[in-house]
């Protein structure tokens, strides 16, 4: 295929693999949303192979993980879906369904011809006859028009349709986004089988986050050496973030793996601690986290992971177990409500955290919470409880010393302003849920 | 070939046969709902684990390879 | 009918037994829907019992069929007993009979084959349960001299009664049930206290 050189920007044509340079910014170069012309002249079309699984090596050198949270490695992903016969689909993945993450919906707005280049040549890699294209909203005008420029050009091997998510918190996990698909709610379904193995109408499906695909696109121009040369050895590339401060507007970064967790969140405001990975992730003690760098060798030794990439830095001036149960009402109220341990446990263990950031608490409200945590955990049809239990007892731990204030009927916090963000109004029928 | 029980949460309701039948594998928490021995089933409780996959009135409970 | 032969009376009194186990198979499946236990018994009594009466009633079922069509005093060809309105010989009340136990080979065939099967095709096959049961009893106060007076008359009414209640309390769980996307937030609201300041 040929690829187009604009002689009138010569420090923009693509294929030049020197050219691009290793560092960052690599997924966000310019913040003006990005026309076709635009993205063309800067990244050239995207570099079809001509046949099925060719892209899967490079991608499998190039160590790209999934950025829609789980981390897993792309390569296998693909090769499963590449490896099956008969009908395949290929899925991406915008719906956002953490409340504090902002990367896909910025990502969607400005270079939304990365992401639908990825999702072009991730359908190649496998072979497959369908693509998708999953988000919180109706298609929003920027993608309606890079679909329709695409079109135009015959850019695009396959037509992309696109599916509306309910705002649930858990619309986007890989089951229920299938099960939308479908036409029905968006709750998660059992696994085995994985959707890679099974699922649309039965088909091999192939779900990647957003970032994931636009990490792709540029992975499949300028190689994986390009792409390993920013990060660290056991997790290459960069990664977007989307980082909280006291005083500070909400901002996605765009970060190499690895970058000192400091540098994304140190302010001169003092901070009572940092919440790593969202709202399924962990509360870390700030002079513990200030010394973590941002990859899930470097957390892992501390119980946390990096997630979808959501930073907060608490102000001192904040109740943690306050926002702690503000949260975990959220993450209860959000349960599918589908199993037993989930629907019975995640409620009361919201009602427990919201007894204790109240002022005193009955003796028993620690141990019954430890005790439904571990009852809840691993339980599930999905990750859910996990994941709230991990938030839920990393706050715990952290917020121990306001635990025992508020057991005087004291606090330490001088505001009642909510910090974390959280959307408004909980599920209360079956048409929340598609 | 070593088998393992599962029970899929999303149709158990907690009926509990599960764990009469097993109680050498299945406990029930205090929701009413099957805590499953996530090991490999001995073979001289083989017999016993397939009455109960085959007892569950919601067919939950399933036996599947390694 | 003044048929004498013990067939005769064989199959008039298998039919009779019959309509009172599947009266128990139905009551013990609503039972098992709704987690309920018989005193004193564990709770895989319930389904072991619901199981095997519905066998039982099968194998009395079959007697029934086979002693009808073995008297001579009226021609009833055996296939009748599965092919509804295949008899000459009071055509409705046989075929409703058939009908009923087609229905109820299909819910014995399926349970056995439950492993194999899609769930929901399966359920929906076992809820013909609540179709097979009248017309097994429109079949047996149709065909039956016995049912329509005396003593036995009762005995068929409280049958009736007895499914009607299982029935209602059936459904009146159904239209009780917190549906599926409240269900959490009830779970919430019986748990929270409320912290007077």
């Amino acid at each position: 295929m040929t690829t187009a050189v604009n002689e009138s920007a010569p420090e923009s044509a693509p294929g030049g693999a020197a050219r691009q340079a290793a560092g960052l910014p690599r997924l966000l170069p310019a913040l003006e949303q990005d026309d076709l012309r635009g993205h063309l002249d800067r990244y050239g079309p995207p570099p079809y192979r001509g046949q099925p699984g060719l892209l899967i090596g490079d991608i499998e050198t190039s160590g790209l993980t999934g950025r829609g949270g789980a981390a897993f490695p792309v390569y296998r992903k693909l090769a499963i879906v590449a490896r099956a016969r008969g009908r395949k689909v290929v899925v991406a993945n915008g719906a956002e369904s953490e409340p504090a993450s902002r990367k896909d919906e910025l990502l969607l707005r400005v270079v939304p011809n990365l992401v639908l280049d990825g999702l072009q040549l991730a359908a190649e890699a496998v072979g497959a006859t369908e693509a998708h294209l999953y988000l919180h909203s109706a298609a929003t005008p920027e993608i309606a028009r890079a679909l329709a420029e695409r079109s135009a050009r015959g850019l695009d091997g396959l037509p992309v349709t696109i599916t509306q998510a309910p705002p649930r918190f858990l619309a986007g996990q890989e089951s229920a986004l299938v099960n939308r698909l479908a036409g029905g709610p968006a709750r998660p379904a059992f696994q085995p089988p994985r959707v890679s193995e099974r699922g649309l109408g039965g088909a091999p499906t192939l779900v990647q986050n957003v970032e994931t695909l636009a990490h792709l696109a540029l992975i499949a121009r300028y190689g994986p050496r390009w792409f390993r040369a920013a990060g660290t050895d056991a997790e290459p590339g960069s990664m977007l973030a989307t980082v909280y401060r006291p005083e500070a507007k909400t901002q996605v970064v765009e970060a190499e793996i690895g970058t000192p967790l400091r540098t994304l969140l140190s302010s001169g405001a003092e901070t009572r601690a940092w919440l790593v990975g969202g709202y399924h992730g962990t509360w870390l003690p700030v002079p513990q986290a200030a010394g973590l760098t941002l990859d899930n060798d470097s957390l892992a030794k501390h119980g946390a992971a990096v997630g979808a990439g959501v930073l907060v830095a608490l102000p001192s001036d904040r109740c943690g177990l306050t926002e702690a149960a503000r949260v975990t009402g959220y993450l209860a109220a959000e349960s599918a409500g589908q199993c037993g341990p989930c629907l019975n446990g995640l409620p009361r263990i919201a009602a427990a955290l919201a007894e204790l950031a109240g002022p005193r608490h009955r003796q028993q409200v620690r141990a019954d919470v430890e005790r439904w945590a571990g009852l809840v955990t691993g339980r599930g049809a999905c990750h859910h409880p996990d994941g709230t239990v991990r938030f839920v007892r990393s706050a715990l731990t952290v917020f121990a010393p306001e635990i025992s204030l508020h057991a005087r009927g004291q606090c330490s916090a001088t505001s009642r302003r909510p910090f974390l963000p959280l959307p408004d109004g909980i599920p209360t029928s079956d048409d929340d849920w598609t | 070939m070593a088998q393992t029980l599962r029970v899929n949460p999303i149709d158990c309701s907690g009926h509990g046969v599960c764990a009469e039948l097993l109680p050498e594998l299945v406990s029930l928490d205090e929701w009413g709902y099957p805590i499953v021995d996530p090991r490999p089933v001995p073979a001289a409780l083989d017999r016993e684990a397939r009455r109960a996959v085959a007892a569950c009135p919601a067919l939950a409970l399933k036996l599947i390879r390694g | 009918m003044s048929g004498t032969t013990a067939f005769w009376y064989a199959s008039r009194a298998t039919g009779i037994v019959a309509l009172l186990l599947l009266t128990a198979v139905l009551v013990l499946g609503i039972l098992v829907n709704r987690q309920g236990r018989l005193p004193g018994l564990p709770r895989f009594a319930v389904t072991s019992l619901h199981r095997n009466l519905s066998l039982l009633a099968v194998v009395f079922i079959a007697v029934h069929v086979v002693t009808a069509v073995l008297d001579t005093y009226v021609r009833i060809p055996l296939l009748s007993g599965v092919i509804p309105f295949a008899s000459g010989y009071e055509r409705l009340w046989l075929g409703l009979g058939a009908i009923s136990l087609d229905l109820m080979i299909a819910m014995i065939v399926t349970s056995l084959l439950r492993g194999r099967l899609n769930r929901i095709v399966w359920r929906a096959i076992h809820l013909l349960a609540y179709v097979s049961w009248p017309v097994a009893f429109a079949h047996s106060i149709g065909s039956s001299k016995d049912l329509q007076q005396g003593w036995m008359l009762g005995l068929a009414v409280a049958c009736a009664v007895i499914v009607a209640a299982a029935v209602t309390w059936r459904l009146a769980h159904a239209a009780r049930q917190v549906p599926r996307a409240a269900r959490v937030a009830a779970v919430f609201a019986q748990h929270t206290r409320t912290v007077s300041r």
